[in-house]
């Protein structure tokens, strides 16, 4: 496995860092504190094509690869977590499902806004009863002849609401199980499909989540995504990718909260030295330093070994552990450096601790991605 | 170009109902010291319509010469206007050197007139010298955004021209005139200026809050007491002519938008001068304002962080202090 | 419209720290950047090609190989393209030979992409903040100027240009071609995007050179074409002493807080 990361690797990078720090950081607070999706941005990463990283121009895609993806969660996520996820689903989740198992025309009708960032899109698979176990799904889509009817409803939806395009899964068949699965595009505009509840959440607030809801919704013949009762394996593999991506924000998530406390203890004093010259500080920076630094070579090599079409299930799940497992030891020992400020929202750290949870429980929690691992040492 | 004479010249920009702007007066100061120095006259060069008032005030700060150029056309400045009748004048006297108001039509105009003398221009100085020996001009001015100040010499063009900051020089008190009028009459034709001025746009002064871009800020912290505590923190601001900013805790407490807050979680100002009132000087509000050029710190408590960071301080009631800058400084603005 | 944006890369000098010690700035390390004021001029220049899309944006910048960095980031930004004027015979240039050896390569630059409409310039560098090699440059050209605007547009056959008046703002027109230098505008610049990066980091910019400039006069280029000479330089050193002001009265203190400060030219 070789990484190929080349100048315009970097010059991306930090054309994400400018964007992040002058437009994301700002708002960041205020969108945590009121809950409030951050349209505005989502629109300028639109304009600026961070909408479509890792797709073909030929789909309207900028033509880079997954590491630039990765990288660019990366960086939103050192200033605002709730910004890197609303990126990662759109583009883990729903463009690229769309991109490997859609149609010619259902690429050119779905993935082309969605690379654009005209359209925002979301994935949805957790239900009250199905999450981790997808077999579990309640959700039900009928073969109406030239139509499917879809009933039921999805939770937990990232994106869901302001998104527009969803990529959704649904038992075709009761009787096969996981192979009685089917995925389907589902338009927001669609009669009988309403967005329901949006959830209260400790973390990631500026991101939309929320109950989606299929009353008798009319579904194309045509939306259905891959194969008939091949929904499970499309599932598995945009949930392999989409790990890249959260591990990505795991990742700047913890850079992030490193940034901010190196500058706190070059600044706050506490018995005439400032806390940067207490050898505790040091060493609790010197590993969370080490950590991350570790982690980071996990997510990136997932994100190229995806890239050079190498299998990266396995490397995928480890980067995500990982990353996740760090992101919350991190923040947690970076707000105690802070002490009593860092427990206000005057700070960010105490954002970013309540962040990095969410990372250990979502699009597989820490124990799912150990049952992957292990699954392939195993076999 | 050749100098004619050892004259310096200052040109002493008047705003549109004829009176002098304060910085070419203020450089009438300097000018005096250094035309002595260089062995010549000292003459205000005015251009405008109907300028009387500014021919008078300078005057009255000493030049041995007015040049007075006067015409509609040079109502409102115009580049070509201005240029046109600068660059006959000094093709007619020859002055040696030429001071103008860094103005932001003093720093329209230097530029194009030393262009077109094929002159060496210093822009924005901030002091002014003679070299020893030569009896050079050595301008003195700030680079890097005032990392570093640089001396600057024009050994050969003439004349040696350089802009200067406003407020870096101090008027004189006014003394009696006796300063030769000369009057010359040149007037640039309507087709040689080739901008006109469609519109003048009034704006209401209290319809933004530009922190950043502000040279003077008043801040406001929990020490005012309450939203009608910024009252004279305001008043000191408009007296200034600065803007108003506050600390996050005055922010919090609803006295004052969050458009006006300093520090780390709002915004982050380096103004030429700070003023802090009744503001603790938490690490979050200094992250905001401790590049400031000169900070003032007003606060009741003696030991209060923000002192650490001040260049000037006063302890004490604000509520009893800022009402006297006020007065103060609408005093010395007067 | 055939605009020509002139931009410097500059150290970033919010960037630029004094050695405490020797009292020399610290270069090291300091990210060159474009400087901020001409990415208001591409910034405008692109405003105007969004509501003209037929407008070509060529940027030019004089400056060791190194700048072309700067124009790679203005071409990632709006423009379309991009040259730099670089020779040896151009170092130590002050503003007036600056000036003059950027006007004589519009001339030439407008020999291979037409004539420009509008030259537009940041108002100054950061690094320099002389202000000066705009107007010159309208000097040289014979071209009308307007200096600290905040946003030109096009009106017909000329420029409605909002400019940053000593205390108002104020609407100028002016005819085209013209000379411009912005100011910061009301609006942000806007960011690069992916596509534009990727395709700005392939392009190839050429290098113009004393010798493509064929009227050029090299006795007018370079140190010995500057008329004015840098004697020394030094840092200023800031007192960040407190002094504390503590009169008799509070009266004497505001009295003599103020004189204090206007002594200090700070008011």
């Amino acid at each position: 496995m070789e990484f190929k990361q080349d100048d315009m690797h970097a010059e991306l990078r930090n054309m994400y860092h400018e964007f992040a720090e002058n437009e994301v950081k700002p708002i960041a607070a205020e969108i945590d504190k009121n809950e409030r999706f951050p349209e505005e941005n989502v629109a300028k990463m639109a304009e600026m094509g961070l909408l479509g990283i890792p797709f073909p121009e030929k789909y309207g895609g900028t033509g880079m690869d997954n590491l630039s993806y990765a990288q660019c969660v990366e960086e939103l996520s050192k200033v605002c977590a709730s910004t890197g996820v609303i990126v990662s689903a759109h583009t883990s989740l729903c463009a690229m499902p769309i991109y490997l198992f859609g149609t010619e025309e259902q690429k050119k009708k779905y993935l082309v806004p969605l690379t654009s960032g005209e359209k925002l899109g979301a994935f949805g698979l957790t239900e009250p009863g199905a999450g981790t176990d997808a077999a579990g799904q309640r959700t039900v889509a009928v073969d109406q002849g030239d139509h499917w009817v879809l009933n039921g409803s999805k939770c937990f939806i990232t994106n869901g609401g302001p998104a527009e395009i969803y990529v959704i899964l649904a038992m075709t068949d009761k009787e096969k199980g996981n192979h009685g699965i089917s995925a389907f595009i589902v338009e927001k505009s669609f009669p009988g499909f309403s967005v329901g509840k949006h959830e209260e959440k400790m973390g990631i607030r500026g991101s939309a989540t929320s109950e989606l809801i299929f009353e008798d919704c009319i579904v194309p013949k045509e939306n259905l995504l891959g194969e008939l009762n091949q929904g499970f394996k499309v599932a598995m593999v945009t949930l392999d990718g989409g790990r890249i991506g959260l591990a990505a924000q795991a990742l700047g998530i913890a850079e992030g909260a490193i940034a901010e406390t190196v500058k706190y203890v070059k600044e706050r004093k506490q018995f005439g030295k400032t806390l940067a010259q207490f050898q505790n500080t040091q060493f609790e920076l010197a590993q969370m330093q080490a950590n991350t630094e570790a982690a980071k070579l996990l997510v990136y090599q997932a994100a190229c070994a995806k890239d050079a079409h190498e299998p990266y299930t396995q490397l995928a799940a480890m980067a995500k552990l990982v990353a996740a497992q760090n992101a919350s030891d991190v923040t947690r020992r970076c707000l105690q450096l802070f002490g009593g400020y860092g427990y206000t929202r005057e700070y960010p750290i105490e954002r970013m601790m309540r962040d990095a949870k969410i990372t250990e429980i979502y699009e597989g929690t820490s124990e799912v991605q150990k049952m992957v691992i292990s699954g392939a040492m195993l076999k | 170009m050749e100098a004619k004479t050892k004259d310096l010249w200052v040109f002493v920009e008047t705003k549109e109902d004829g009176s002098a702007r304060n910085v070419g007066l203020e450089l009438l100061n300097p000018g005096r010291r250094l035309a002595d120095g260089q062995g010549g006259r000292l003459a205000a060069v005015i251009i405008g319509n109907k300028a009387d008032a500014a021919v008078k005030a300078a005057g009255e700060q000493g030049a041995d010469q007015v040049i007075l150029v006067e015409g509609e056309e040079y109502a409102h400045y115009t580049t070509d206007a201005y240029v046109n009748a600068m660059e006959h004048l000094i093709t007619k006297y020859g002055p040696t050197t030429l001071l103008i108001g860094a103005t932001s039509y003093g720093r329209d105009m230097g530029p194009r007139l030393s262009a077109r003398l094929k002159s060496g221009l210093t822009a924005d100085c901030t002091s002014l010298d003679l070299e020893a020996g030569t009896g050079n001009m050595a301008w003195t001015r700030p680079a890097f955004g005032g990392n570093l100040m640089a001396t600057i010499i024009c050994p050969d063009g003439r004349p040696q021209i350089g802009t200067v900051r406003p407020g870096v020089f101090k008027k004189q008190a006014p003394m009696e005139s006796h300063a030769e009028v000369i009057r010359e009459d040149y007037h640039v034709p309507a087709g040689k200026i080739r901008t006109r001025l469609l519109e003048v746009i009034h704006e209401a002064a209290e319809a933004v809050v530009d922190l950043e871009g502000a040279d003077i800020i008043v801040s406001g912290g929990r020490g005012v007491g309450g939203p009608e505590g910024f009252g004279v923190v305001k008043e000191l601001a408009e007296a200034l002519g600065g803007v108003v900013g506050s600390s996050r805790a005055a922010v919090d407490a609803g006295w004052i938008p969050y458009a006006h807050q300093v520090g780390q979680t709002g915004k982050t100002v380096a103004p030429k001068l700070y003023i802090a009132c009744g503001i603790s000087g938490a690490i979050q509000h200094l992250a905001g304002m401790s590049g400031s050029d000169c900070i003032i710190a007003i606060n009741k408590d003696e030991e209060a962080p923000i002192f650490e960071v001040a260049n000037y301080g006063i302890v004490g009631n604000l509520h009893e202090i800022l009402p006297l800058l006020t007065a103060e400084v609408k005093k010395l603005k007067a | 419209m055939n605009i020509c944006v002139c931009i410097k890369q500059v150290p970033d000098t919010t960037e630029i720290k004094i050695d405490p010690v020797k009292h020399t700035l610290i270069r090291e390390g300091v990210p060159s950047i474009v400087n901020t004021y001409d990415t208001y001029a591409l910034e405008n220049a692109a405003r105007i090609k969004d509501a003209a899309p037929d407008t070509k944006i060529v940027v030019i910048s004089m400056g060791p190989e190194q700048a072309k960095n700067a124009l790679k980031e203005c071409l990632a930004i709006a423009a379309d393209k991009a040259y730099l004027i670089t020779d040896r015979v151009f170092g130590g240039s002050d503003t007036l030979a600056t000036s003059y050896i950027l006007s004589e390569a519009i001339r030439y630059v407008e020999t291979q992409e037409g004539k420009f409409d509008m030259i537009f310039c940041g108002k100054q560098a950061i690094d320099g903040d002389t202000a000066q090699v705009g107007p010159e440059i309208a000097e040289h050209l014979d071209y009308p100027q307007v200096t600290y605007a905040l946003e030109a547009v096009i009106d017909g056959e000329s420029l409605r240009v909002t400019q940053q008046g000593p205390e108002e703002k104020q609407v100028i027109g002016v005819e085209i071609p013209c000379v411009v230098t912005f100011t910061q505008p009301p609006f942000d610049v806007r960011y690069p995007t992916i596509r534009r990066k990727m395709a700005a980091n392939k392009a190839q910019i050429p290098s113009v050179t004393s010798a493509e400039l064929a009227g050029i006069d090299v006795a007018r280029c370079g140190l010995k074409g500057s008329p004015t000479h840098v004697k020394s330089t030094f840092v200023p050193v800031h007192e960040s002493k407190l002094v504390l002001v503590k009169e008799e009265t509070v009266e004497d203190s505001a009295k003599k807080l103020i004189g204090l400060l206007s002594d200090a030219h700070v008011i």
